[in-house]
Formats: structure tokens, C-alpha cells, sequence
């Protein structure tokens, strides 16, 4: 699973207020290589909660994201690079998603998130 | 037993690993799935500036259609119920992400971020009770309005469904409206029961110009399928103005599949990596009458 998910992922058991940012139990990360693409970064950059994806990257062991960002940044390469890498090339592969609220863990297996609900959680 | 999967057992009990094995070895259905995946994507009609953007895909099994959204070059979030299913694609190394989840439960996504959702014959699946605790009404209560929330403003959703009857339909259609969708059904080749496909195009939204349903393939008469169209035309030659023929002759006159055919089906079953005997000049020639 990559960060982009994972920014977009929040728990939906019922009674859950906010399900966001699901915190994350790291066991296994992997790296992918993909191209990047900077016009899908621009489209995509107003849509991230982007503490959300800070402290993500950081809990994966990539702390090179700046904490503070504007939409000017977008014009740097080397911010971009980053960017990408962090949202894109970052994989989770084994380890756990946590609901915020209730503690409740998602197992990851192989890269699948596993967010299926009990029947009392629906 | 009825040829419906939706009646034979859950989603995530059917589609087991012998099952999702069968469905993504069978060419035919690879086939049929990643042209439906082309319409549902042509229906989504994003904007035409070659950004890539960021779909969900409902049901997305193997991966099969999710191959098509990648190779329009977007990125992906899929998601199944069933992890057998799953596994076969992560086996493919699709592109886009997997989640095993249950739509009917929700999508817990977060509001507005997603550019356009497609799902190719998964729908259906809700309108079944398999559990006590389901209830379809429910359920699809809770898939639409999570759908509604986690699509931008603008966006759209095409839904490919296999409806078991009208009702079903009307049921469906109603709860994507309650949810406060705009749009309808869309139906290729109505006039067809084999490529009759039908289409809910979904408008997050306030009804607008944008939101008008598209028109459907082959609604005027318009024929189905190259190959259909010529075999019907054979059919009436033969039963029309020549229907004294006797019945050895028209099968001599037919031809057979083919040099080229062959050559195709033999690729296909190299890149598959099956073993198979290289191409010489004997390939697809007639054996001689004497043999």
C-alpha cells in the first residue's frame, strides 16, 4: 500500500467522528520505482492532508518532507522528486493500520490493507 | 443451478482461489472485461488533457479492468471482498493499490478526493442478503452515500451492472439517487441479449448539462459486433435467396480460421508460457485429401 492511500483511507466504523489519519505499524517497507508524473502531483497536491502525509513518510523512515508547504513549492523539481518518492515509490507491505479513535488495527498483509468491519462495528 | 454467481454463495466465499484462477486464466473473459472497462472509462469522459488522475475501482477482482485504467496512464485505489481475487492480482503486479473491503459496508475514504469511480459487474452483488445482518436496503444505503462523499464535486461514477431483474435495477437506481446522484442508465446494444451491457453514469452533483446521460451504443438499430453482424449477414444469404443450396456446399465454401489466426493464437499461448511448436512454413497449411 502507498502513502497516496493511505492519505485518502480513514476508518468508517460506525461511531467513528473522525477515522483520519489512521495511524500505521511499520514491519515491512518496500520501495518501487515509478515514473513520475508532475502534472498528476499538481492535480493531486490540494486533495493531501499534508501533516498526514509528513508524519507517515517519517513513521516509514523517510524524514526529508518539509513540514510547512505551499502550492508555490510545486515548481521545484527537487521538491517534487520528494513528493513523489514519499506518496508514490513507498510501500507498506507488512504491518497495521490503527483507527485514531478506537484502536481497532487493520492487519496489512503483502501490501492488501485488510478493512473489512466486524458486523458490530457496521 | 442457476448460471448467476450472485445466487450461489457470497462474494467472498464464490470467488475462491480456484474460482479467481478460472476467471483470469479465460481469455474470454479478460476480454469482455477490459472492454467494458474502455466504455466505463469512456463514460467517465474526464477532461481531455492527459493528466493523470486518481479512480477507484469497485470490485476490481483481479485487476482486470484496473490494466486498462493503467494503461490510460491514471492511478488506481482498488478494492474486493474477496482475497483470493486479490492475490491473483498482486501475482498480475497491478499498478494500483488493493484493499480488501466490503462496499456495503462503506468505502471509508476521505470526502472529495477521488477524480472518478468505475466498477465493472460488482453492484449486483448487493442486492443479495448473505449474512443475517445484512439487509440489501442498508447496504446500499451506505455505498452510495459513502461513494457520494468521496467523490469531488463534478466527478463521476460508472457502474457496470448485471441487474437479475427490473426490480433490482429500480432498486439500485433509487438508492443512487436518494444518495443525491444525477444521471441514469445507460444501455449498449439494448436490442442484443448477449452485448446488452448496462451503465449507471452517476454525477456528483446538481443536475447540469454536464450531468445529461450519454446515449447508449447500437440504440437505433446500429449492429452489436463486427463478427455478429457478418455472420447474421451470411445467415440471411443463405436463408433468403439461396435456401435450395444443398448443405455439403456451404460448408466447403467457408473458409477456415486461418494463417493469421493461428499465428495470433499461438503468440498469445507463448506470452502465457505455455509450450508450444515454433511457427514454419507448414504452420496452417491443409493436410493433403491422400492423408
Amino acid at each position: 500500500m502507498r502513502l497516496l492511500t493511505h492519505n485518502m483511507l480513514s476508518s468508517n466504523i460506525k461511531g467513528v467522528a473522525n477515522g483520519f489519519p489512521l495511524g500505521i505499524e511499520v514491519e515491512k517497507v518496500i520501495e518501487k520505482q515509478v515514473e513520475l508524473s508532475a502534472d498528476f502531483l499538481r492535480n493531486l497536491f490540494p486533495k493531501i492532508e499534508w501533516k498526514a502525509l509528513v508524519d507517515a513518510a517519517r513513521t516509514m523512515g523517510y524524514a526529508e518532507l518539509p513540514e510547512e508547504v505551499d502550492s508555490s513549492m510545486l515548481d521545484s523539481n527537487e521538491f517534487l522528486t520528494k513528493f513523489h518518492h514519499a506518496l508514490l515509490e513507498l510501500h507498506l507491505e507488512e504491518g497495521a493500520l490503527v483507527c485514531p479513535e478506537t484502536g481497532r488495527r487493520f492487519p496489512v498483509t503483502k501490501g492488501i490493507p485488510n478493512m473489512l468491519l466486524h458486523e458490530d462495528e457496521v | 443451478m442457476s448460471s448467476r454467481p450472485e445466487l450461489q454463495a457470497p462474494p467472498d466465499i464464490f470467488y475462491n482461489d480456484a474460482e479467481a484462477r478460472k476467471y483470469t486464466s479465460s481469455s474470454r473473459i479478460i476480454e469482455i472485461q477490459a472492454k467494458l472497462s474502455e466504455r466505463a472509462l469512456e463514460l467517465l469522459a474526464l477532461p481531455d488533457d492527459d493528466v493523470p488522475r486518481l479512480l477507484l475501482d469497485i470490485g476490481c477482482g483481479s485487476g482486470l479492468s484496473g490494466e486498462t485504467l493503467s494503461e490510460n496512464g491514471h492511478q488506481w485505489i482498488g478494492l474486493d471482498i474477496s482475497q483470493s481475487m486479490l492475490n491473483v492480482a498482486l501475482e498480475r503486479e497491478v499498478e494500483g493499490d488493493l484493499l480488501v473491503g466490503d462496499m456495503g459496508q462503506g468505502l471509508g475514504l476521505r470526502p472529495g478526493v477521488i477524480d472518478g469511480a468505475i466498477s465493472i459487474s460488482a453492484v449486483q452483488w448487493l442486492c443479495n442478503a448473505d449474512k443475517s445482518s445484512h439487509d440489501p436496503r442498508l447496504r446500499l444505503k451506505a455505498f452510495f452515500g459513502s461513494l457520494y462523499r468521496c467523490l469531488a464535486r463534478g466527478a463521476r461514477a460508472v457502474l457496470q451492472v448485471y441487474p437479475e431483474n427490473l426490480a433490482q435495477r429500480e432498486l439500485i437506481l433509487s438508492f443512487a439517487m436518494r444518495a443525491g446522484f444525477a444521471g441514469g442508465v445507460v444501455v449498449d446494444f439494448p436490442h442484443s441479449t448477449k452485448s446488452r451491457k448496462e451503465y449507471l453514469v452517476l454525477t456528483c452533483g446538481p443536475p447540469s448539462i454536464n450531468t445529461s446521460v450519454p446515449t447508449g451504443k447500437g440504440e437505433d438499430g446500429e449492429s452489436c459486433s463486427e463478427d455478429e453482424s457478418s455472420g447474421d449477414e451470411e445467415n440471411q444469404t443463405v436463408s433468403i435467396s439461396d435456401r435450395h443450396r444443398p448443405r455439403k456446399r456451404q460448408k466447403i465454401t467457408k473458409k477456415g480460421k486461418g494463417r493469421e489466426w493461428i499465428l495470433r493464437k499461438k503468440e498469445q499461448r507463448r506470452r502465457r508460457g505455455d509450450d508450444v511448436h515454433p511457427d514454419t512454413k507448414y504452420t496452417a497449411r491443409k493436410r493433403k485429401p491422400r492423408f
